[in-house]
């Protein structure tokens, strides 16, 4: 326990690199994958397949493999960019073809009638999306997206391999120089990953029930 | 569902689409091709010339079979891990999802407890923690937790099965004299299972990827014997073929079992 | 004879040219195994123990050039360490095939000893205070001395651990190098394995990459010119065989090993059959029993 306290300072440190790249990946992530996921519906067949080509490879690709691409390949190309930004790249890249497969179970779920009606008004296919499906597919998308957000938190100890010195980085330092402290050490970490990942569970819960009473 | 959002396409946007296909085509083979072009390109490094990536003297260890039987054995070690760990992984999701529909609260409420904490810990962590508190092997630590994480996944995904069931199901088979028990396993599992199928794959399939997180413990995965242990035997110069190579197996490995897993649930369902 | 590893080495590192791949390319003797009797042992200690059972687990590195390497064709790691461990178990009566060997990062040496992971380290390892208080240590095998990689030409200008003050450097955590520039006030980038650290070098996002010389020059040799060592070795490293923390009898036994080995030649042949191809001749060190 003295051990936990005694190293507070660096636990939270790891915690803070942790948090920022969540908040950073996670909304690149759900950006990028608004825009994937609106060109697999599109009615132009190159960007649907280009969206689908992208979505499929970097589903199969294992996490580490795409960190490794980011931090190891990418800056022999020439260009010359600090860590963190290539962390961030690498889980936002990875991050985003599960927001756009969220989304599609949303588009899924919104009720056909609901396109055909607004095709039978005259709407152009942008008109369609922005003002009847998006609305509803986001709202029904929260659940998996909350998801996705769930295991992008626990893909951020993936960076902790690569340069990156979050909290299963931080852990395995002080687990290290303490050992005899173990199992304190990573039951704190753990406990510090379950307070974000709690949260976004209760947050999704929350909003569910929410949409329920808008329905 | 898509063809609904927009008309067929008449020439004007037939053209359009065209216009638009032709630039995306253009604009992603100039990408492609300045990355092709920077990995060919000779770097200099420490006054010596490293050949680009597609000189012959950067691929010529895989003309050895030595090479290729290193990387059959991570094979082996990644398949061998993962196929162990699903297979515990469907044994406790199962024991998870009877726990959770237990009529009791001493039952259910200690159940969830852990379940959340299975869930909310990164897989990295938990191979850490076994490794390390348990003091079991390398091989133990990475099957241990992919079977514990993956477990609690595919509990949840069978009880929302089993509660999706129609209810006369498991009245009926209570009324011919089953115990609860033996209606579950006999009853409802198999059609909990049927439903769930795709969900319950596309999970081995994460829990094939995650094998690579192994290498926190050290374990001899696919990764860790292409990246670290023939990278250095061979020489620093090597990495990037072997990243290649690398990917390639796993986009391999991931795609044959997505398409033994469709197969799979096209068959069944 | 304690010796420190000298300039000597960074000239050998930096005048090679073209050197073959393979990083072992003689093949490496065979340790003498002895038949022993478990009962030769006294009764009860690990010796006996491990005689009996006729195997034994040893933790090495499996991604250092001459001292641990994986040689992914005979499926076998090789190495100086190796050679060590190999004549160790000999005297156990273990042959070399039964032994066991675990891949021990530099940060999971002293948890997989106090778990009972293996049951010994033989890993580049540095004996030093700290970590006496989780394993202890039979040896020291060999002097090393922590020095410093750059890019051939050396561009940065680096001479010394000085100017390492407050710039990037990338070493491997959990080793004692790690502990070293985090005191001297570098900019320190820890990562799992040392061939992780080669490429930031390339590109410029470390100036150095610093641990043991020995490791150095073997990464050096490796990588034909790219890099070299400079400088000459601001620390002393005695590499030791880690066990648990309260085997004295089984350290006290392994340090007459050692000791005989210096004496009647199996250690020179160990080196020149491993770490020799590269490094000039070295002689062994005095063991430390503590």
């Amino acid at each position: 326990m003295q051990a936990v306290i005694d190293n507070l300072p660096l636990l939270l440190e790891g915690f803070g690199m942790t948090l920022l790249l969540l908040v950073v990946s996670g909304a690149a992530a759900l950006l990028i994958g608004v825009v994937a996921a609106v060109m697999r519906i599109s009615p132009v067949p190159s960007l649907r397949w280009v969206a689908t080509g992208y979505t499929e490879l970097l589903r199969n690709t294992p996490l580490t493999l795409v960190f490794a691409f980011c931090i190891f390949v990418v800056p022999s190309l020439g260009v010359r960019i600090d860590f963190l930004p290539l962390a961030l790249v690498a889980l936002t890249a990875y991050t985003s073809p599960f927001v756009a497969e969220a989304l599609r179970s949303g588009f899924n779920g919104v009720p056909v009638g609901q396109a055909e009606a607004a095709r039978s008004i005259g709407l152009g296919f942008g008109q369609i999306l922005r003002l009847v499906i998006l609305p509803q597919a986001l709202r029904m998308s929260v659940p998996p997206l909350i998801n996705v957000l769930i295991a992008l938190t626990k893909n951020t100890s993936v960076a902790g391999g690569f340069f990156i010195v979050e909290l299963v980085a931080t852990g395995r330092q002080l687990a290290n120089a303490n050992g005899n402290a173990v199992i304190e050490i990573l039951l704190a970490v753990a406990i510090l990953y379950l307070v974000i990942t709690v949260t976004l569970g209760l947050v999704a819960g929350r909003v569910e029930k929410g949409l329920r009473v808008l329905r | 569902m898509t063809s609904v959002l927009y008309d067929a396409p008449g020439p004007r946007a037939r053209r359009l689409s065209l216009v638009v296909s032709l630039v995306a085509a253009v604009v992603l083979l100039a990408l492609f091709g300045a990355l092709i072009a920077a990995l060919a390109a000779p770097r200099v490094s420490g006054g010596v010339t490293v050949p680009g990536l597609f000189d012959p003297s950067r691929w010529d260890i895989f003309g050895e079979a030595t090479t290729w039987r290193a990387i059959w054995g991570g094979v082996v070690g990644t398949l061998s891990a993962a196929g162990l760990a699903a297979v515990l992984a469907i044994l406790l999701g199962m024991v998870i999802s009877l726990l959770r529909s237990a009529r009791t609260r001493w039952i259910t409420v200690p159940i969830t407890i852990v379940l959340e904490f299975i869930r909310g810990v990164p897989v990295l962590l938990m191979m850490l923690f076994i490794l390390l508190v348990l003091s079991t092997g390398q091989y133990w630590a990475v099957v241990g937790a992919l079977a514990l994480y993956n477990g609690a996944i595919i509990g949840e995904a069978l009880r929302a099965g089993l509660d999706s069931l129609p209810r006369g199901q498991r009245e009926a088979g209570l009324s011919i004299g089953l115990s609860p028990l033996r209606t579950r396993l006999a009853i409802e599992f198999p059609q909990a299972f049927r439903q769930m199928t795709p969900i319950i794959v596309a999970q081995l399939v994460v829990l094939l990827k995650d094998t690579s997180l192994g290498y926190i413990v050290g374990y001899s995965d696919i990764l860790r014997v292409m990246m670290n242990n023939l990278s250095s035997f061979y020489g620093n110069r090597y990495l990037f073929s072997l990243f290649f190579v690398c990917l390639a197996v796993y986009l391999v490995i991931n795609f044959t079992v997505s398409f033994i897993a469709r197969y799979l649930s096209r068959r069944l369902a | 004879m304690r010796t420190i590893a000298r300039s000597g080495i960074a000239l050998a590192a930096a005048a090679l040219t073209v050197l073959g791949l393979a990083a072992c390319a003689s093949e490496s003797p065979t340790a003498p195994v002895e038949s022993v009797e478990p009962s030769e042992f006294p009764e009860g200690s690990s010796m006996a123990a491990f005689a009996e059972a006729g195997t034994i687990t040893i933790g090495t590195k499996f991604d250092q050039p001459l001292f641990g390497q994986m040689n992914p064709g005979t499926g076998q790691p090789e190495g100086f360490d190796i050679e060590i461990g190999k004549i160790i178990a000999g005297r156990l009566g273990i042959a070399p095939e039964d032994i066991e060997w675990v891949e021990t990062a530099s940060a999971n040496r002293e948890p997989f000893i106090e778990a009972g992971t293996v049951d010994l380290v033989i890993a580049t390892y540095t004996i030093n205070d700290a970590r006496k208080e989780r394993v202890s240590f039979a040896g020291p095998y060999y002097v090393a001395g922590q020095s410093i990689l750059t890019l051939a030409g050396n561009p940065e200008g680096i001479e010394g651990p000085d100017d390492l003050v407050g710039q990037p450097v990338c070493t491997v955590t959990g080793s004692t190098p790690e502990q070293k520039l985090i005191e001297l006030g570098a900019d320190v980038i820890a990562t799992d394995t040392y061939s992780n650290c080669l490429e930031p070098l390339r590109n410029g996002a470390v100036v150095a990459v610093s641990t043991d010389n020995v490791i150095l020059a073997g990464l050096a040799d490796q990588n034909q010119g790219e890099f070299e060592v400079v400088g000459e070795p601001f620390t002393e490293e005695p590499y030791g065989i880690g066990l648990p923390k309260d085997d004295t009898e089984f350290r006290m036994w392994i340090n007459d090993v050692l000791e005989e080995i210096a004496e009647d030649g199996s250690w020179e042949a160990a080196w020149n059959a491993t770490a020799g191809t590269v490094l000039p001749p070295a002689t062994p060190p005095a063991v430390d029993r503590y």
